[in-house]
């Protein structure tokens, strides 16, 4: 096994390529782009510096197309710590804790590689949580397959929960929650976006900024190889027949080494040694470099004979762009090497010292005895390009006469809500989540599951309790990619209104969300009205509800031979509760008790799963957001949770009420006698009107008192009772058979492929 | 009491541990680090659940042969007691201080759920809380559960009552639906003869925290803790 070189034991490693624009071209360049590198270095750049450029300049690292827009989205609020620009965003959670957490795309890879590519997806977003010296304690993520019937689906997800369940699970932190859904527009795209949630003290966050010079470099984790090379550039191109050929650009994971890496730097990080860290994922070497050359306003010189290696005569690009998983770089304070070489050798990972910051603002690369490199930071970040692409207006879905859209003859209720429960998108993930150690640590309360799985039961959000402490933090993902493409605008409002709306049902307060902007080619007009669009609508809801964007990441072409995904702008929030004895969770709890409808009720089927499943077909108006509703409604149920009146607690979404309630009654098998509603049409049932909820109680009394002191639309729906969902005397239907029906689709469907 | 829990690198569950027995007595256990070769004074010595070096060889055949387990070996044989849970149950066969063999589950995934254990011998000082035939729900959290043992360990283990847990339904029946991961007879949990060492599956220390829902799990814990009893 080789370690560091100081010779090479082959001569053509000096004969670097000869730059052209056909490689140019090759390494995604612009004519454009390509002339400026010549400009910015005022000669012919050499290999690897043309290398660095163009994963710098990628959009994967430079959001070229999208840094214009992200300006949009408001990032203040007196409990942001850090906003966006850093691993991670953090927020204030009290008692001088914080908590750390982002989340991050890894769609690509997933959809050539998808163990691989998912479980690096998992490892790179929990290494840049606890890169800012927060202890991970919750994974969700959020997963869109294909059609079911498309022959790569069932190969794909069997793939990625693996790949997702052998890095978290071996990591020992808990996976909580997460949401799946299929459509045939992510048939040759198939989007993983991961989200780690971490805890740090306030006074030892971690940050890339703050290095002077003449600082010692260090490396440390694992070796580096040739694997991942130009992963970054490979995530800002298009896919096409021939993107199996790119399998080797996909990073293979080692989860035990990350465990090592955790220990090792919250150990280290206990000691009063480093003055900023980077870890290295996209872009590897290369991006962690000039990052924190950039934001310390520094030189970085590294002598890459000192990294330690995995192969044999590689060369300085190869070094500089390998996507190696597990690594770190970090500026250590002059004097305390030996003392950090030896926390991290404890844990037996490799510790170099690679090179020193300067004060002329330049990267420099030396290896073999030569120099590779030599590139001024300030414009390879600050002139990196930005595009204002052209958008043309948006054909949004017309609006549907919903009375046209009543049960189709002949089908029930009953039938209409087996239907419902048992399709693709409704259907329980429990061969999902039991692939997931959703319990390691010791803190999970509730996770969106079910009782089988979870701790103790589901909720709208996934509670994992602050160590040592009385309080918990409410996590979820949401995006309705229906909507976002029915209406960008309404469908971005949506995600985040829906995001508010789950943490505000089991009684916590939202804080501040991350989200994973995904989209296709932003190239074309009308993508770029869709990522405009759904930002703007973002922007809007995270502004009037006060739940700020902490930052978060953007994955765009994701197309292949030109069908885009729905638009999916993910969107991952965190909130906390101050009790989590008080938390509300989702299952009917007793017989005897009152069910309760917070929030208007209209009856909006344009693009409804109602709509989908059972007339077939995707149409009308991506239901209205008024976020004045939501703020009121949200506040008037975490008040109804405080005051110990609510024994349940589900929001309603995809499905509607009707949908809403079955998954209420399925845990305890306690249904409901809904016979006061025999009038109401299908709207009314399956209707996905926002800004709702179901609740129960036992004293509804109280209740009703407080939604007219406060004005609050309330309805009545009927009461607990056991087994059965009854809607007057002709129509009832059996919680057990719904249950089976609803646990049956997966597993039966991952076994068969039907 | 002294009770140490061994830490490997790559187990992950020893917090959860510690968590488990430190809310009983008020204090925490010794954790120590499998580099270390002397052990401290101890009454109690676990062997914690994770992936002790990844399990990227046999599942805690690694964490066998650190520099720890001489003197844990050495302890355990002398009559000291030893609990090993998941990948530590995992390392108590592949020292061979408990027989048989785990090897993967037979649906091939990791499987993380809810299950019910009937206690098949409580005249232990790890479970003379519970009744024999008592049903506790605690969670598994494995990929790697799936016991196996010959008719001739088998019929050894029945001679000796070294059965500890069978996984059963909510009513204490032993069926083949009830066993979420292929094992020989259902078996969960196992004794060593002499009844000082034990080695399960499931996670009790998973089910010992309020907010982790049925308490289910503390009685073993109660259990270790009042020997004397």
């Amino acid at each position: 096994m080789t370690n560091t070189a100081s010779a090479p034991d082959n001569d053509a490693i000096f004969q670097e390529p000869e730059i052209t624009e056909t490689l140019g071209k090759e390494h995604g360049f612009s004519p454009e782009e390509y002339k400026k590198v010549f400009d910015i270095l005022g000669r012919t750049p050499t290999f690897t510096e043309f290398g660095i450029f163009s994963v710098m300049w990628s959009e994967h690292c430079s959001y070229k197309s999208s840094r214009l827009h992200l300006k949009k989205l408001p990032t203040e609020a007196s409990w942001i710590i850090q906003g966006p620009g850093e691993n991670a965003g953090v927020i204030d959670i009290g008692d001088g804790k914080a908590a750390v957490f982002k989340m991050e795309s890894h769609n690509h890879p997933s959809f050539i590689e998808p163990y691989q590519g998912a479980a690096t997806g998992v490892g790179g977003i929990m290494r840049d949580v606890f890169t800012m010296g927060a202890r991970p304690i919750a994974n969700i993520n959020a997963l869109r397959f294909g059609d079911p019937d498309h022959p790569k689906t069932r190969h794909l997800v069997s793939g990625v929960v693996a790949g997702i369940s052998g890095y978290g699970n071996c990591m020992g932190v808990p996976t909580v929650g997460g949401e799946t859904n299929f459509h045939s527009a992510y048939n040759g795209n198939i989007l993983v976006n991961a989200m780690t949630v971490g805890i740090a003290e306030q006074d030892k966050i971690y940050y890339a900024r703050g290095a002077s010079p003449d600082q010692p470099i260090v490396y440390i984790g694992s070796k580096t190889g040739r694997d991942g090379i130009h992963g970054a550039t490979m995530s800002s191109a298009e896919f096409s027949e021939d993107s199996e050929e790119k399998r080797p650009t996909v990073q293979v994971g080692d989860p035990f080494t990350e465990k090592l890496l955790l220990e090792a730097c919250l150990e280290l990080m206990q000691e009063d040694a480093i003055i900023s860290i980077q870890d290295m994922g996209a872009a590897g070497l290369t991006s962690s470099s000039v990052e924190i050359a950039a934001k310390g306003n520094i030189g970085v010189d590294l002598d890459l004979d000192k990294v330690p290696q995995r192969e044999t005569n590689m060369t300085p690009y190869e070094i500089m762009l390998s996507e190696s998983q597990e690594r770190m770089l970090m500026i250590l304070q002059p004097g305390k090497e030996e003392m950090a070489r030896a926390i991290i050798e404890k844990w037996d990972l490799d510790f170099a010292v690679i090179g020193r910051t300067t004060d002329d603002k330049r990267l420099r690369l030396k290896m073999y005895g030569r120099e590779w490199c030599d590139i001024p930071v300030p414009p390879l970040v600050d002139e990196s390009p930005v595009y204002d692409r052209p958008q043309e207006p948006y054909d949004f879905a017309p609006a549907i006469n919903d009375e046209e859209y009543d049960l189709p003859a002949g089908q029930t209720l009953a039938d209409a809500l087996e239907t419902l429960m048992s399709c693709p998108d409704l259907a329980s993930r429990q061969w999902i989540w039991e692939q997931y150690d959703s319990l390691v640590m010791g803190e999970t309360v509730y996770s969106p599951g079910i009782t089988e799985t979870q701790a103790s039961e589901g909720a709208d959000a996934a509670i994992v309790r602050i160590p040592d402490t009385e309080k918990a933090l409410a996590i979820t993902s949401d995006c309705s990619p229906r909507y976002c493409y029915a209406h960008p605008f309404e469908g971005g409002k949506q995600a985040v209104a829906e995001s508010y709306r789950n943490i505000s049902a089991t009684g916590a307060m939202p804080l501040a969300v991350t989200n994973n902007l995904n989209f296709g080619n932003p190239e074309r007009p009308k993508i770029m009205a869709q990522f405009v669009g759904c930002i703007e609508g973002i922007g809007a809801a995270c502004r009037d509800l006060h739940y700020p964007v902490t930052g978060g990441n953007v994955s765009l072409y994701n197309e292949t031979n030109g069908e885009a995904i729905l638009p999916t702008p993910t969107i991952g929030g965190v909130g906390v509760i101050q009790d989590w004895t008080k938390a509300a969770s989702i299952p009917f709890k007793a017989a005897g008790e009152e069910i309760f409808l917070i929030g208007e009720t209209k009856g909006h089927l344009g693009q409804s799963l109602y709509l989908r499943e059972i007339h077939d077909i995707e149409s009308g108006e991506a239901p209205h957001v008024d976020l004045e509703a939501e703020k009121t409604n949200a506040s008037f149920v975490r008040q109804l949770i405080e005051d110990g009146l609510v024994t349940a607690c589900h929001d309603i979404s995809d499905g509607g009420l009707l949908a809403a309630i079955a998954e209420m009654a399925f845990d305890n098998e306690i249904g409901a006698d809904l016979s006061n509603h025999t009038d109401k049409n299908a709207a009314f049932w399956f209707g996905e009107d926002q800004a709702r909820y179901v609740l129960t109680t036992t004293d509804a009394k109280a209740l009703k008192d407080k939604a007219t002191l406060e004005k609050i639309s309330l309805t009545y729906l009927g009461k607990t009772i056991n087994s059965d969902i009854k809607i007057g005397d002709d129509l009832s239907i059996s919680i057990k058979k719904l249950a089976k029906k609803n646990k049956n689709w997966l597993p039966c469907y991952m076994e068969t492929g039907k | 009491m002294n009770i140490s829990i061994i830490v490997f690198p790559g187990t992950n569950r020893e917090k959860d541990m510690g968590m488990a027995f430190s809310s009983l007595t008020g204090q925490q256990p010794n954790f120590v680090w499998h580099k270390d070769t002397d052990l401290p004074q101890s009454d109690l010595i676990v062997l914690p659940g994770g992936f002790s070096y990844g399990d990227y060889l046999r599942c805690g055949a690694m964490a066998a042969h650190s520099p720890i387990m001489k003197e844990v070996i050495h302890k355990a044989k002398s009559g000291t007691r030893v609990l090993g849970v998941c990948n530590g149950f995992q390392m108590l066969i592949e020292t061979q201080l408990l027989p048989g063999a785990l090897l993967r589950n037979k649906t091939l995934k990791f499987i993380c759920k809810q299950v019910s254990l009937r206690t098949e011998n409580t005249d232990t000082s790890f479970a003379h809380h519970l009744n024999d035939g008592d049903v506790i729900r605690v969670p598994v959290a494995h990929g790697d559960g799936n016991y196996f043992a010959n008719e001739d360990i088998l019929k050894s283990l029945e001679d000796h009552r070294q059965i500890a847990f069978r996984y059963c339904d909510t009513n204490g029946n032993v069926t083949g639906e009830a066993n979420p991961n292929g094992s020989t007879q259902n078996i969960a949990g196992i004794y060593n003869k002499e009844k000082t060492i034990l080695g399960m599956m499931p996670h009790p220390e998973n089910a010992t925290q309020i907010h982790q829902g049925p308490l289910e799990g503390k009685p073993l814990f109660e259990s270790i803790l009042n020997q004397a009893a």
